[in-house]
């Protein structure tokens, strides 16, 4: 089972780097992790999904994270109600005889075309895991040149925040 | 003072509210400034011959003084040579701040003249570490510094330094509190989780406590005592453990694991409950995980949540610091009697003592056990590693905490000396024996010149028989007795090599020998190495082999059951 963690980190140099080392040297597997600034400058979100079909491992991943004196607050958000995003962009081969049939597909996904070459065109989607999944399977055919994604960025739902929650 | 001092002087200042008394250290370019600013204050240097000698002696500072050690070194390989004795304090939660000289800000980052990343390096073995880009945060970074080290679980921390944050102007007044959100450690045990532990403690009819060095870290070790006798029941300790609880007492089963007694391994294979006490459930000490204590319920009493549910699953897990939760146990706790475990293991260790043929022999066994006797088990030991530290650990017999200062985690050859040179300078009335090797003692020992220049009467009983003796006991169970790379050739004569730094050189080669030359040693107040010439044919027994459960422990060597 995926977990999804969201740990608030103090903003300072090396912070992702003790991440990171943490999860290298206790051999946990990171499925994806994003991370930017907060509404606080001097703190920043990670979203981390780890990969952990056995609870021990779950738990030690998020015990060794508070450990870290740069962890300022951690939450394992899987049970909890979450929006979570992921977004991805997909620079497709396209020319005038398959232009009409990928246009049509970037619409029915509610994505933008963002960029658009002489023989490709580059497209921009955002959604949870899933659609992501989805866009980059229907334009496979297409001839997919080179393809971008971040990982899953999530917030809970409510009126949850940093401060109560 | 605010404008007219530098961040050298202000880092020196925040070592002096500390109460640091002595700092272990090797100048170099990048330090300059700090050992200048040094120079005005009360704190005295102890110039080492190696930086891991000095990361060694805070270490053994710490653990003799229940401080926070500090130790000092340049950029570069200064720092680098202080990785192993980082290590050694990390695995062992040993309370140390290192500072560290770094090149200009202006260089970082750009390969220059001794310029190393070392606090990329240390981040996976220091509780937490920093490079300080402005000299105005040198007063907040020490303080925390000093703060992370000695709280909850204690630990190294590393502060590096570039030579310019530290000679320029530091405008900052230093703050007397510690504000880190990330960092809480939790003192009380949660009392339901208490109630739980109590109710299992009541129904347990063969229950053990099972002791580690957290006992030692949070003073809780008259509380051990309490419990254990208003409980009746019988304790064993780790490595780290031991001191924590009298070995001399009825209630103790001495050391548990890889080399314990047979008695401790039997109990904790027996036992319906488990009172793992500042442990780890460490691989030296459990053996075949899965059949380590099998019918055994757990409760897991530890500062560090982390370490609860890490190696073994808990039944009850209790998150805080053992004195206070040992207090709280104590004051709700009926007196119990388990006479019948107890009289069982009185069978056990009436029929699986620790025992060593005699026969005429020299043997290291027996020499370990006058020392404990000479010294009324009182005395302050310090272990390097190999045979002769489990020689230490199963026949001294210790009887008070901080007695045996010993790189348990790591298993750091060449702690034992500089660790001793911490703990006499922690305590310099102490009567400091460090125990080693031929091998572990010449990755040392030119900290005989240190040990001369602060004129420190430690006496070091080393155990030569000219080989890794322990490594060749691994090579002959489990090498088929193919035996490589374990021999010393070229060893020196130990006595001279004393002799020569204007020390006292002894030796035992007979049985006879031993008392008279100890008491020579221990009475001369002199720097002093008593080698101890052994066979390398020694093992350390009794042994659990690889893979298998505690109570599978081979206890005689072949052929002399």
């Amino acid at each position: 089972m995926k977990h999804t963690l969201s740990v608030l980190v103090e903003n300072r140099p090396g912070v992702l780097t003790r991440i990171a080392g943490l999860f290298a040297r206790r051999g946990f597997n990171i499925n994806s992790l994003a991370v930017g600034e907060t509404e606080d400058p001097e703190v920043s979100r990670m979203t981390i999904v780890v990969d952990g079909e056995d609870e021990r491992i779950i738990e030690q991943v998020t015990k060794q994270l508070n450990k870290l004196v740069d962890v300022i607050k951690l939450n394992d958000i899987t049970q909890d109600e979450f929006v979570d995003r992921e977004l991805i962009m997909i620079k497709v081969c396209c020319d005038s005889s398959n232009r009409a049939e990928i246009i049509q597909i970037v619409d029915i996904f509610r994505a933008r075309i963002v960029d658009m070459g002489r023989n490709t065109v580059i497209i921009e989607a955002t959604g949870d895991g899933g659609k992501v999944s989805a866009i980059e399977t229907s334009l496979k055919p297409f001839g997919i040149k080179e393809l971008v994604r971040t990982g899953k960025v999530a917030l809970v739902r409510g009126a949850k925040n940093r401060h109560n929650e | 003072m605010a404008s007219t001092i530098t961040g050298a002087q202000a880092l020196v200042k925040i070592l002096e509210a500390e109460g640091v008394k002595q700092v272990f250290g090797y100048p170099g370019g990048a330090v300059l400034p700090i050992y200048d600013a040094l120079l005005d204050s009360e704190i005295e240097h102890v110039l080492v011959r190696h930086e891991q000698g000095s990361v060694h002696m805070a270490n053994g500072y710490a653990r003799t003084s229940g401080q926070v050690g500090v130790c000092m070194a340049t950029s570069g390989p200064g720092a680098t040579n202080l990785v192993t004795g980082i290590a050694t304090a990390y695995m062992d939660s040993v309370p140390v701040v290192i500072i560290t000289g770094q090149v200009a800000t202006s260089m970082v980052g750009t390969d220059a003249f001794q310029e190393v990343d070392i606090t990329g390096i240390t981040i996976p073995i220091t509780k937490h570490n920093y490079l300080v880009k402005e000299t105005k945060d040198i007063p907040r970074i020490m303080k925390e510094a000093f703060h992370i080290a000695r709280s909850g679980r204690p630990g190294p921390v590393l502060v590096d330094i570039p030579k310019d944050v530290a000679s320029d102007i530091c405008i900052a007044e230093p703050s007397d509190k510690v504000e880190l959100r990330g960092y809480k450690p939790n003192y009380k045990g949660h009392p339901q989780q208490i109630e739980r532990a109590l109710k299992m403690i009541n129904q347990s009819q063969k229950p053990v406590i099972y002791v580690g060095g957290g006992v030692i870290n949070s003073r809780a070790t008259e509380q051990l005592l309490e419990f254990a006798e208003k409980a009746q029941i019988p304790v064993t300790t780790t490595l780290m453990g031991l001191g924590s609880f009298p070995e001399n007492h009825k209630l103790s089963l001495r050391m548990l694991g890889l080399h314990g007694t047979p008695f401790a391994n039997y109990a904790v294979t027996q036992a319906d409950l488990l009172i793992g006490l500042g442990v780890r459930f460490d691989d030296r000490v459990t053996g075949a995980i899965e059949k380590f204590a099998p019918q055994a319920k757990i409760i897991h009493i530890d500062i560090d949540p982390a370490e609860i549910g890490k190696n073994v699953g808990v039944d009850v897990p209790i998150v805080g610091d053992l004195r206070l939760v040992l207090i709280d146990l104590i004051s709700k706790l009926e007196p119990q009697e388990h006479s019948e475990w107890l009289e069982q293991i009185r069978r056990w260790k009436a029929e699986h003592p620790l025992q060593y043929g005699q026969g005429g022999k020299l043997r290291p066994q027996y020499v370990m056990e006058k020392l404990g006797e000479l010294t009324n088990h009182n005395a302050l030991v310090t272990s390097d590693v190999g045979q002769h530290q489990m020689w230490a650990a199963q026949y001294y017999a210790f009887e008070r905490p901080r007695g045996f200062l010993t790189s348990g985690g790591l298993g750091t050859m060449g702690y034992g000396f500089p660790a001793a040179i911490g703990a006499q300078m922690a305590d310099r009335d102490a009567l400091v024996v460090a125990v080693t090797g031929d091998g572990s003692f010449q990755m040392a020992m030119q900290e005989m010149g240190t040990a001369v220049e602060q004129d420190l009467p430690i006496k070091i009983m080393l155990f030569n028989n000219n080989c890794l003796a322990l490594v060749r006991q691994l090579q002959h169970f489990y090498c088929d007795k193919r035996y490589t790379a374990v021999n010393f050739t070229g060893n020196p004569d130990f006595a001279k090599f004393a002799e020569c730094y204007n020390a006292v050189g002894l030796k035992i080669e007979t049985p006879e020998q031993v008392e008279p030359v100890l008491k020579e040693a221990l009475n001369n107040g002199k720097l002093t190495i008593i080698e101890v010439k052994i066979s390398e044919e020694e093992l350390v027994l009794p042994m659990v082999p690889n893979a298998r459960g505690l109570d599978e422990m081979v206890e005689f060597p072949y052929g002399e059951e």
